[in-house]
């Protein structure tokens, strides 16, 4: 009986620390990233106005703004969007709904899992070498989208996939057994249902691409433009190499501009994922 | 020519190299309900899934022999297996509805089938839930969301929506080893109902089911087709000793 008792006390014990270990770990994470934003805004909110966003990068810090950078952050992701995700979601329908089951599809599936782990600034060095000198396009806004899409890709392409599994097999025979061409199947039922968790796959690759900055300096993205890109082939730079430039320079005023375009940067994140999350569960009833 | 409205003739399928089924040749007429009973792993729902080529979703599956539907052997070159899935209605063990409104679950076949009448669409999602004795508990609410019916209610919306493209055949598939008793008896009564218009397999593990619903039954074990009689001689005067000790409830 006193055995029980002392056991049982011991796993009580057990339980306690465990939940202090695991608390203590979330408040540490937390508590850095609390601190992070404490500091970036205390340096960056009073930079924060109507013409820190319209304002193009200038010699003095006071003059100098974002709007180069957030356009051509957005644009590029835009484009990257537009890229990846069409491409992405064939792939992982081809995977998952036509290709057969054997070696070259499973050597195909390790490829695209190990390339999720390369990483960006090999990709960097890849869009160089093919998008920007081979393919000639240049240091443009497309080679920048097509090498940011490379990088998304196989994320898209894994959490595609896992969407696709996830349906219920039921619904895969149902409409087969009415008659329904495999495409009829993917297009009406398939594609539908696991749309919210392709949707959440794609808004955190999308969320990662937005925050890249090695691959985009490697492929000879601008530091200092004062002008709107205007085609697919304009010169652009983007929100992170503009905070990056503008923490490398000695002035204190260029590091609150740095911390007011953390902000903005943060923003946009958070937007997408707020956006993600509310079409997520608008889709999922 | 064939005198039975779905026959199988000397048919096997492989797994790889193993046989599931070995050499079967039955025939359902027009009009009458066949069940299949026999242990769990005999073959029995791969032999129901023939009839529609559910199995060739399934890689690495061979089937040798014929089986014919109105005569003509569905598995012969150039036949478009989405044609066939048409005249050969399916209901599953497990209520599958889609993730959509009543009505658009019952019209589904329709709308693969190009149909674009309102009127058309309508009368006949109608007339399905009618044949499905489901029309009088939703007909108020066509727009809910099928997930919303209880479980015996789906599977007779399985049932309309497999009726909705009027197949030649309905292949069931332990349909209402899922549901409640009342549910259940609801369904065996609308397979009597569906006999009239439609002809039908059905796989199931209750045997009273089988005897209460079928006009024939078959016997599978191990892939084999052990016996098959009308269902009244069948389980009250087997002529195999493995049909009489299935039956008997000694193994299975």
């Amino acid at each position: 009986m006193e055995h029980y008792k002392l056991q049982a006390l011991r796993q009580r014990l057990y339980d306690i620390l465990f939940q202090v270990l695991a608390l203590v770990g979330l408040l540490m994470a937390v508590l850095v990233l609390l601190w992070l934003l404490v500091t970036v805004f205390e340096d960056g909110i009073g930079r924060l106005n109507r013409q820190f966003l319209t304002s193009f990068p200038s010699r003095r810090a006071e003059e100098a703004g974002i709007l180069a950078g957030l356009v051509g952050s957005l644009a590029v992701v835009l484009l990257t969007i537009l890229i990846a995700v069409p491409i992405g979601i064939g792939s992982a329908i081809y995977l998952e709904e036509y290709g057969k089951k054997n070696w070259f599809s499973r050597f195909i599936e390790i490829n695209i899992a190990n390339l999720a782990g390369v990483p960006s600034i090999v990709y960097g060095l890849l869009g160089l070498g093919l998008f920007v000198r081979w393919m000639q396009l240049d240091r443009s806004l497309l080679a920048g989208a097509l090498t940011l899409s490379l990088l998304i890709m196989p994320v898209v392409i894994i959490s595609a996939r896992e969407a696709l599994r996830a349906v219920p097999a039921g619904i895969r025979e149902a409409s087969f057994a009415m008659g329904a061409t495999r495409w009829q199947t993917i297009w009406h039922h398939l594609l539908p249902i696991s749309f919210p968790s392709i949707l959440t796959g794609i808004i955190l690759a999308v969320s990662r691409a937005i925050g890249e900055t090695a691959p985009l300096i490697t492929i000879g993205a601008l530091t200092f433009v004062t002008f709107l890109p205007d085609s697919l082939h304009s010169a652009f730079t983007i929100l992170p190499i503009q905070i990056f430039n503008w923490i490398s320079r000695p002035q204190a005023a260029f590091h609150e501009n740095a911390a007011a375009g953390i902000i903005v940067l943060l923003v946009i994140t958070l937007l997408l994922n707020a956006t993600a999350i509310y079409l997520r569960n608008r889709f999922s009833r | 020519m064939s005198f039975f409205k779905v026959e199988t003739r000397n048919v096997s399928l492989y797994y790889g190299n193993t046989a599931a089924l070995k050499n079967i040749s039955l025939g359902v007429p027009e009009n009458k309900v066949v069940a299949i009973i026999g242990p769990s792993g005999c073959g029995k729902s791969t032999y129901l899934r023939l009839f529609n080529r559910m199995n060739d979703m399934i890689d690495d599956v061979r089937v040798e022999g014929e089986v014919l539907l109105n005569g003509k052997n569905i598995y012969a070159d150039g036949v478009r297996v989405e044609e066939v899935r048409k005249r050969v209605g399916m209901v599953f063990q497990k209520p599958n509805p889609f993730p959509k409104s009543i009505f658009e679950n019952v019209a589904y076949g329709l709308r693969i089938n190009g149909v674009t009448n309102k009127r058309y669409i309508e009368e006949t999602v109608e007339r399905a839930l009618r044949q499905a004795a489901l029309w009088d508990e939703v007909k108020d609410n066509l727009k809910k969301s099928a997930l919303a019916l209880s479980g015996g209610q789906q599977q007779r919306l399985c049932i309309a929506r497999a009726l909705a493209v009027e197949p030649s055949v309905v292949l069931m598939d332990e349909p209402s080893s899922a549901l409640d008793p009342i549910s259940n008896a609801k369904i065996e009564e609308l397979i009597w109902e569906l006999k009239k218009k439609y002809t039908i397999l059905i796989v199931t593990h209750n045997m009273q089911q089988a005897a209460r619903v079928s006009d024939w039954t078959a016997f599978f074990y191990l892939g084999e087709l052990i016996e098959y009689a009308e269902t009244k001689d069948l389980f009250t005067n087997p002529r195999n000793e493995k049909t009489q000790n299935y039956i008997t409830g000694r193994f299975g």
